[in-house]
């Protein structure tokens, strides 16, 4: 038989056991948000979103600069921003990292956002376009306006990518609060920015769409590439809803904006 | 692609390899996709379409409008709309021997002027099939695209005269399928082939249907919210599309298309009213009726049945791939440069 004290012992223990767990979910809590539910319960994502900062011209910060095309002045010039890279470094192995500085250097020439071609994860979460999430119960639709990119989320039991492609092949689940999006088979086609950094076909994203507010997500992909880095490395970022009344997802079929460009030489010369 | 016709061989052999790689392409999706479903019984009354948990008709899925059913009706069935069963299995024998006659369209898996042996891509002749009874996915007494008014016809041989002598001269002289702009069977009515991957994958949220084309990776998200069109002076390659829900219909109202985007010869004021019907578990009925007062007398309606198809969606990336242009352009520039040469 347990004694008066035993008892009082164990009492107390659970006391401020309960104590301690109920002081720990407060603190969790203090910065979490509760988002709205979907009609099957799931955090509602739906809506129209759109990253505002310079992670497009480089995922590093940077100062302001001159554009590349000295006709149209400071209508296209580089915006100053500041990062948006854990610890602001990039992992580069040393080959990678001077193939990075090629990259930067020939940027019009290289970069494949120039010529219209799809932008690859997480690029398309950061172009200076909206995308839209349509969140089914199977299946998770994420239709981008540039390009008129599309990846379809595979919410039931994982499967496997047929093959490689310019959006990978994207498996997700709920933790908690968030969207987690595991993204493999990307081909080595893409680039993460106008800076030219870029990864292999080795690439390994996953993403984390984690409500903030009503009207903002955080942003979150860790980016893994043993060929290029040298360790797995994370970006952040907040999105943001468009909340105008009329918003929608407009046709973007950015390929005749880049047809001079890619065969104008090889037109007839009048 | 059978059309194509260049002076220059050296640029034919490059062109054949583009052909053989645009059959390639669709193959890989197309070998999973078909279902044996000849028989279009209509729509069982007392089959209740699921919800989605929103409480709207769940048109969810992967799906496959692939059909031997030709577009207009053969001339020598007058208005015979519907097939006996046993007319349908002939139909069906003749297709899968490749001598269909008017009775079937065989799309890719026609007769190639070079002979690609299809069955290694994927185009198994003894799948394909009519996905229903119809004699031409047009219906109605007539079964084909009414007389284009003269108006039209004026405009388009207009246009037509304007390129003419100058195919090859730039990229904006080829047909948007070529520059991936506009490929055929990403365009809007959806229309099949026989046997070309041509997949088509539904996924709802509240509010919205969206609609992801395998062809071209074309996604269209469509609000069922009751908004209006954008304004007039917005033109879109595929228009700007808003729908509503009829009962266990969706009704999707598509205007603003561009004066080039040109179905089948249409104006920008075409009109496109599309239905969306799911008749069983593994079976939709797409209705779309095509109006453009500048175009043709009356409006005309097709009704294509679809089908459940395991799938997966592979991602078409066109105009990444798109050697074609280039290809074709340089090759006239060769031809030309040769041309001269032999004039001097």
């Amino acid at each position: 038989m347990r004694s008066w004290f035993t008892d009082l012992l164990i009492a107390g223990a659970v006391f401020t056991g309960v104590f301690l767990l109920a002081a720990t979910s407060v603190a969790g809590q203090a910065t979490a948000y509760r988002a709205p539910r979907t009609a099957d319960g799931k955090p509602n994502l739906n809506g129209i979103w759109q990253a505002l900062n310079t992670a497009n011209w480089d995922l590093q910060g940077r100062a302001a600069a001159k554009g590349p095309v000295p006709s149209l002045g400071a209508v296209f010039s580089v915006p100053a921003g500041q990062g948006v890279v854990d610890g602001d470094e990039i992992p580069y192995l040393p080959a990678a990292a001077a193939k990075k500085r090629e990259n930067q250097a020939n940027w019009v020439k290289l970069d494949p956002e120039v010529k219209c071609y799809l932008p690859g994860v997480p690029r398309a979460a950061y172009l200076p376009y909206p995308f839209q999430i349509v969140q089914g119960a199977q299946n998770i639709l994420i239709s981008y306006e540039y390009a008129g990119a599309v990846r379809v989320v595979n919410m039931g039991t994982p499967t496997k990518a047929p093959g490689d492609s310019w959006m990978g092949w994207s498996n997700g689940h709920w933790e908690g609060e968030t969207l987690v999006v595991d993204v493999t088979s990307l081909n080595d086609q893409t680039w993460f920015d106008r800076a030219g950094n870029f990864h292999s076909d080795a690439l390994h994203v996953v993403e984390r769409y984690t409500p903030r507010s009503a009207d903002t997500l955080t942003y979150e992909a860790t980016i893994e590439d043993p060929m290029t880095f040298s360790r797995p490395w994370k970006i952040s970022m907040p999105l943001y809803r468009h909340v105008e009344k009329n918003a929608r997802l407009l046709e973007y079929k950015c390929v005749e904006f880049a047809e001079e460009l890619l065969y104008g030489p090889l037109s007839k010369k009048p | 692609m059978s059309h194509r016709s260049l002076a220059s061989t050296s640029t034919l052999a490059v062109v054949a390899v583009a052909v053989l790689v645009a059959l390639l392409a669709p193959s890989s999706a197309t070998g999973q996709t078909q279902s044996p479903a000849t028989k279009a019984p209509p729509a069982a009354k007392s089959w209740t379409p699921p919800q989605t948990p929103d409480g709207k008709p769940d048109l969810q899925g992967i799906w496959t409008d692939n059909t031997l059913t030709p577009f207009e009706r053969p001339k020598g069935l007058g208005t015979k709309e519907f097939y006996t069963e046993q007319e349908l299995a002939e139909a069906t024998k003749k297709a899968r021997q490749g001598s269909p006659g008017e009775e079937a369209e065989l799309g890719a898996a026609r007769q190639q002027a070079v002979r690609y042996d299809l069955e290694l891509y994927g185009f198994d002749p003894g799948k394909l099939r009519f996905s229903s009874n119809r004699t031409s996915l047009i219906t109605g007494p007539e079964g084909v695209v009414p007389p284009m008014l003269p108006a039209a016809k004026e405009r388009n041989a207009e246009l037509a005269a304007k390129n003419k002598g100058h195919e090859f001269d730039s990229y904006a002289n080829r047909p948007l399928s070529e520059r991936c702009i506009l490929m055929g069977q990403e365009r809007i009515p959806m229309t099949p082939g026989a046997n070309e991957g041509n997949l088509l994958q539904i996924v709802q949220g509240p509010g919205y249907v969206t609609l992801l084309h395998e062809i071209d990776h074309s996604t269209r998200v469509i609000p069922t919210d009751g908004r209006p069109h954008v304004p007039q002076n917005m033109r879109l390659w595929q228009g700007d599309s808003v729908g509503h829900w009829e009962g266990n219909t969706l009704v999707v109202d598509t205007t603003n298309f561009t004066n080039l985007t040109a179905y089948r010869g249409s104006s920008e004021k075409l009109h496109l009213i599309e239905r969306f019907t799911r008749a069983a578990d593994d079976r939709m009925i797409y209705q779309f009726t095509v109006e453009d007062p500048a175009t043709w007398a009356k409006p005309w309606t097709a009704e294509i049945p679809w089908t459940k198809s395991k799938g997966p969606v592979y991602e078409w990336a066109c105009h990444e791939g798109n050697t074609m242009i280039s290809t074709i352009l340089r090759g006239a520039r060769v031809a030309e440069a040769e041309a001269a040469k032999k004039g001097k």
